[in-house]
């Protein structure tokens, strides 16, 4: 695999070949990111093609000392699902947005057993706690700030910090 | 600085999850510079938060499916399943701009119509003002007519003098009133400071006695001045004179005079 820094790089010089290596890297991260926010799959395959077709058009904005590739489009991402969540016309057709967590989605997605993180990814949300479920979803998914998620949560913001750590040092040990 | 400490502290899980402030991002970028431990770290958290976000995605789509798009413009993505148009919605915008536009064009005839009417209002008001003035002047002029057809009326005619050839008036002096009507279209306006002055005279002896200034000529319309005259006249003069009038006439200054039929 090419050094991620050269690869932005040539995302950043219009090199579609470099784009392509990206898009396999994250499409399902910001695909997953956004039906999570939607949660309806052709909502959600027009906003991650957006997403990206926006990173592409907007690349040269992209700066690796303000932090990493990923986290910037899966910035974009969520902010484009959100203003598409505050849309009329999809206000008006999604009424009742079931509140199901990622992790509902993931025990219930069909689609995962025929990756090779399935086994680890279903094993980890399945012996998840609450509180890493809502941390996770919140920082995550949601783009929530430390602050924003210790009012929700009503926790410390220390402990947003520490417990997020926790749990992501879980799911670490069960898919990398 | 304890590299330890500072991985343990979760700054860099909100790394990735993009949730520090722009010094932050600069820090934590800086750290992993220098220390690879630090670097790992945040590549690991980073793959585990990609694995753990891409089993979330319902379906995978393949870069070909939509490279084609990137040429095109800016913002505006193909749908991949075509909403069905919301034809109430359109039907409401429809008749909500077409709503919007009649009251419009309603409102903007509504305040055409209001200035016409107003402009009407206006020239009406106009006409009134010159029938009234029409109405008065023809009820002046009648009671002119018939205040010189009375037969008690004798009419004197001033010729102009020396230099003033040119001008003229006539009197019309109704005894039984004692009034004189005063024509005065053939005398130029006064300049400025100086005012017509009228004199009844008696011709032997001469002794002329003033019937008082016409301040109110220049701006008068028909020139017609009546002017009370209890003196047993035998001849009418008028004269310039300063303002406010003299004592007695200037002669030299004398426009016109006439004498008075004797009474038959």
């Amino acid at each position: 695999m090419k050094d991620l820094e050269t690869l932005v790089q040539q995302f950043q010089n219009k090199d579609q070949v470099a784009f392509k290596e990206l898009y396999g890297m994250y499409s399902n991260s910001i695909h997953g990111v956004v039906y999570n926010i939607v949660k309806d799959s052709s909502i959600a395959d027009e906003l991650m093609q957006d997403v990206f077709i926006k990173a592409w058009h907007k690349a040269d904005t992209y700066s690796s000392k303000k932090g990493r590739f990923f986290t910037w489009i899966l910035n974009i991402a969520r902010n484009a699902a959100i203003d598409k969540t505050r849309s009329k016309a999809f206000k008006q057709s999604k009424q009742n947005l079931n509140s199901d967590y990622f992790v509902d989605i993931i025990t219930s997605n069909d689609n995962l057993d025929r990756s090779t993180d399935a086994i680890g990814i279903k094993k980890f949300v399945t012996n998840l706690g609450q509180k890493c479920k809502e941390v996770i979803e919140l920082l995550y998914f949601k783009g929530f700030t430390q602050k924003e998620a210790s009012e929700e949560l009503q926790m410390p913001i220390g402990t947003v910090k520490t417990r997020n750590r926790n749990c992501i040092q879980q799911l670490r040990d069960m898919v990398l | 600085m304890d590299i330890n400490a500072y991985i343990e502290s979760g700054i860099l899980e909100l790394y990735v999850a993009g949730q520090l402030s722009e010094k932050e991002n600069q820090e934590v970028y800086e750290l992993m510079q220098q220390h690879p431990e630090i670097l790992q770290e945040v590549l690991e958290i980073e793959a585990a938060v990609v694995k753990l976000t891409a089993a979330v995605s319902p379906h995978a789509i393949d870069f070909e499916s939509f490279k084609g798009k990137l040429g095109n413009t800016e913002t505006k993505v193909v749908d991949l399943k075509p909403q069905k148009p919301n034809w109430i919605s359109y039907t409401g915008w429809a008749a909500s701009i077409l709503l919007a536009g009649g009251l419009l064009w309603t409102l903007n005839n509504k305040s055409e119509l209001e200035e016409q009417l107003q402009t009407a209002e206006t020239e009406r008001n106009y006409l009134e003002i010159q029938i009234e003035d029409a109405r008065e002047n023809l009820a002046a002029t009648k009671n002119l007519l018939n205040a010189i057809r009375d037969k008690d009326i004798i009419s004197v005619p001033l010729g102009g003098q020396g230099d003033f050839a040119n001008s003229y008036a006539k009197v019309y002096w109704n005894k039984a009133d004692n009034t004189i009507y005063l024509d005065a279209e053939g005398l130029p306006n006064a300049p400025e400071g100086k005012v017509w002055q009228v004199w009844s005279l008696t011709l032997n002896p001469l002794i002329p006695t003033s019937l008082g200034t016409i301040d109110d000529f220049n701006t008068d319309d028909n020139k017609i001045f009546a002017i009370a005259n209890a003196n047993e006249s035998q001849a009418f003069g008028i004269t310039l004179e300063p303002e406010g009038g003299s004592e007695s006439p200037t002669m030299e200054q004398l426009y016109t005079l006439g004498v008075v039929a004797s009474t038959p």
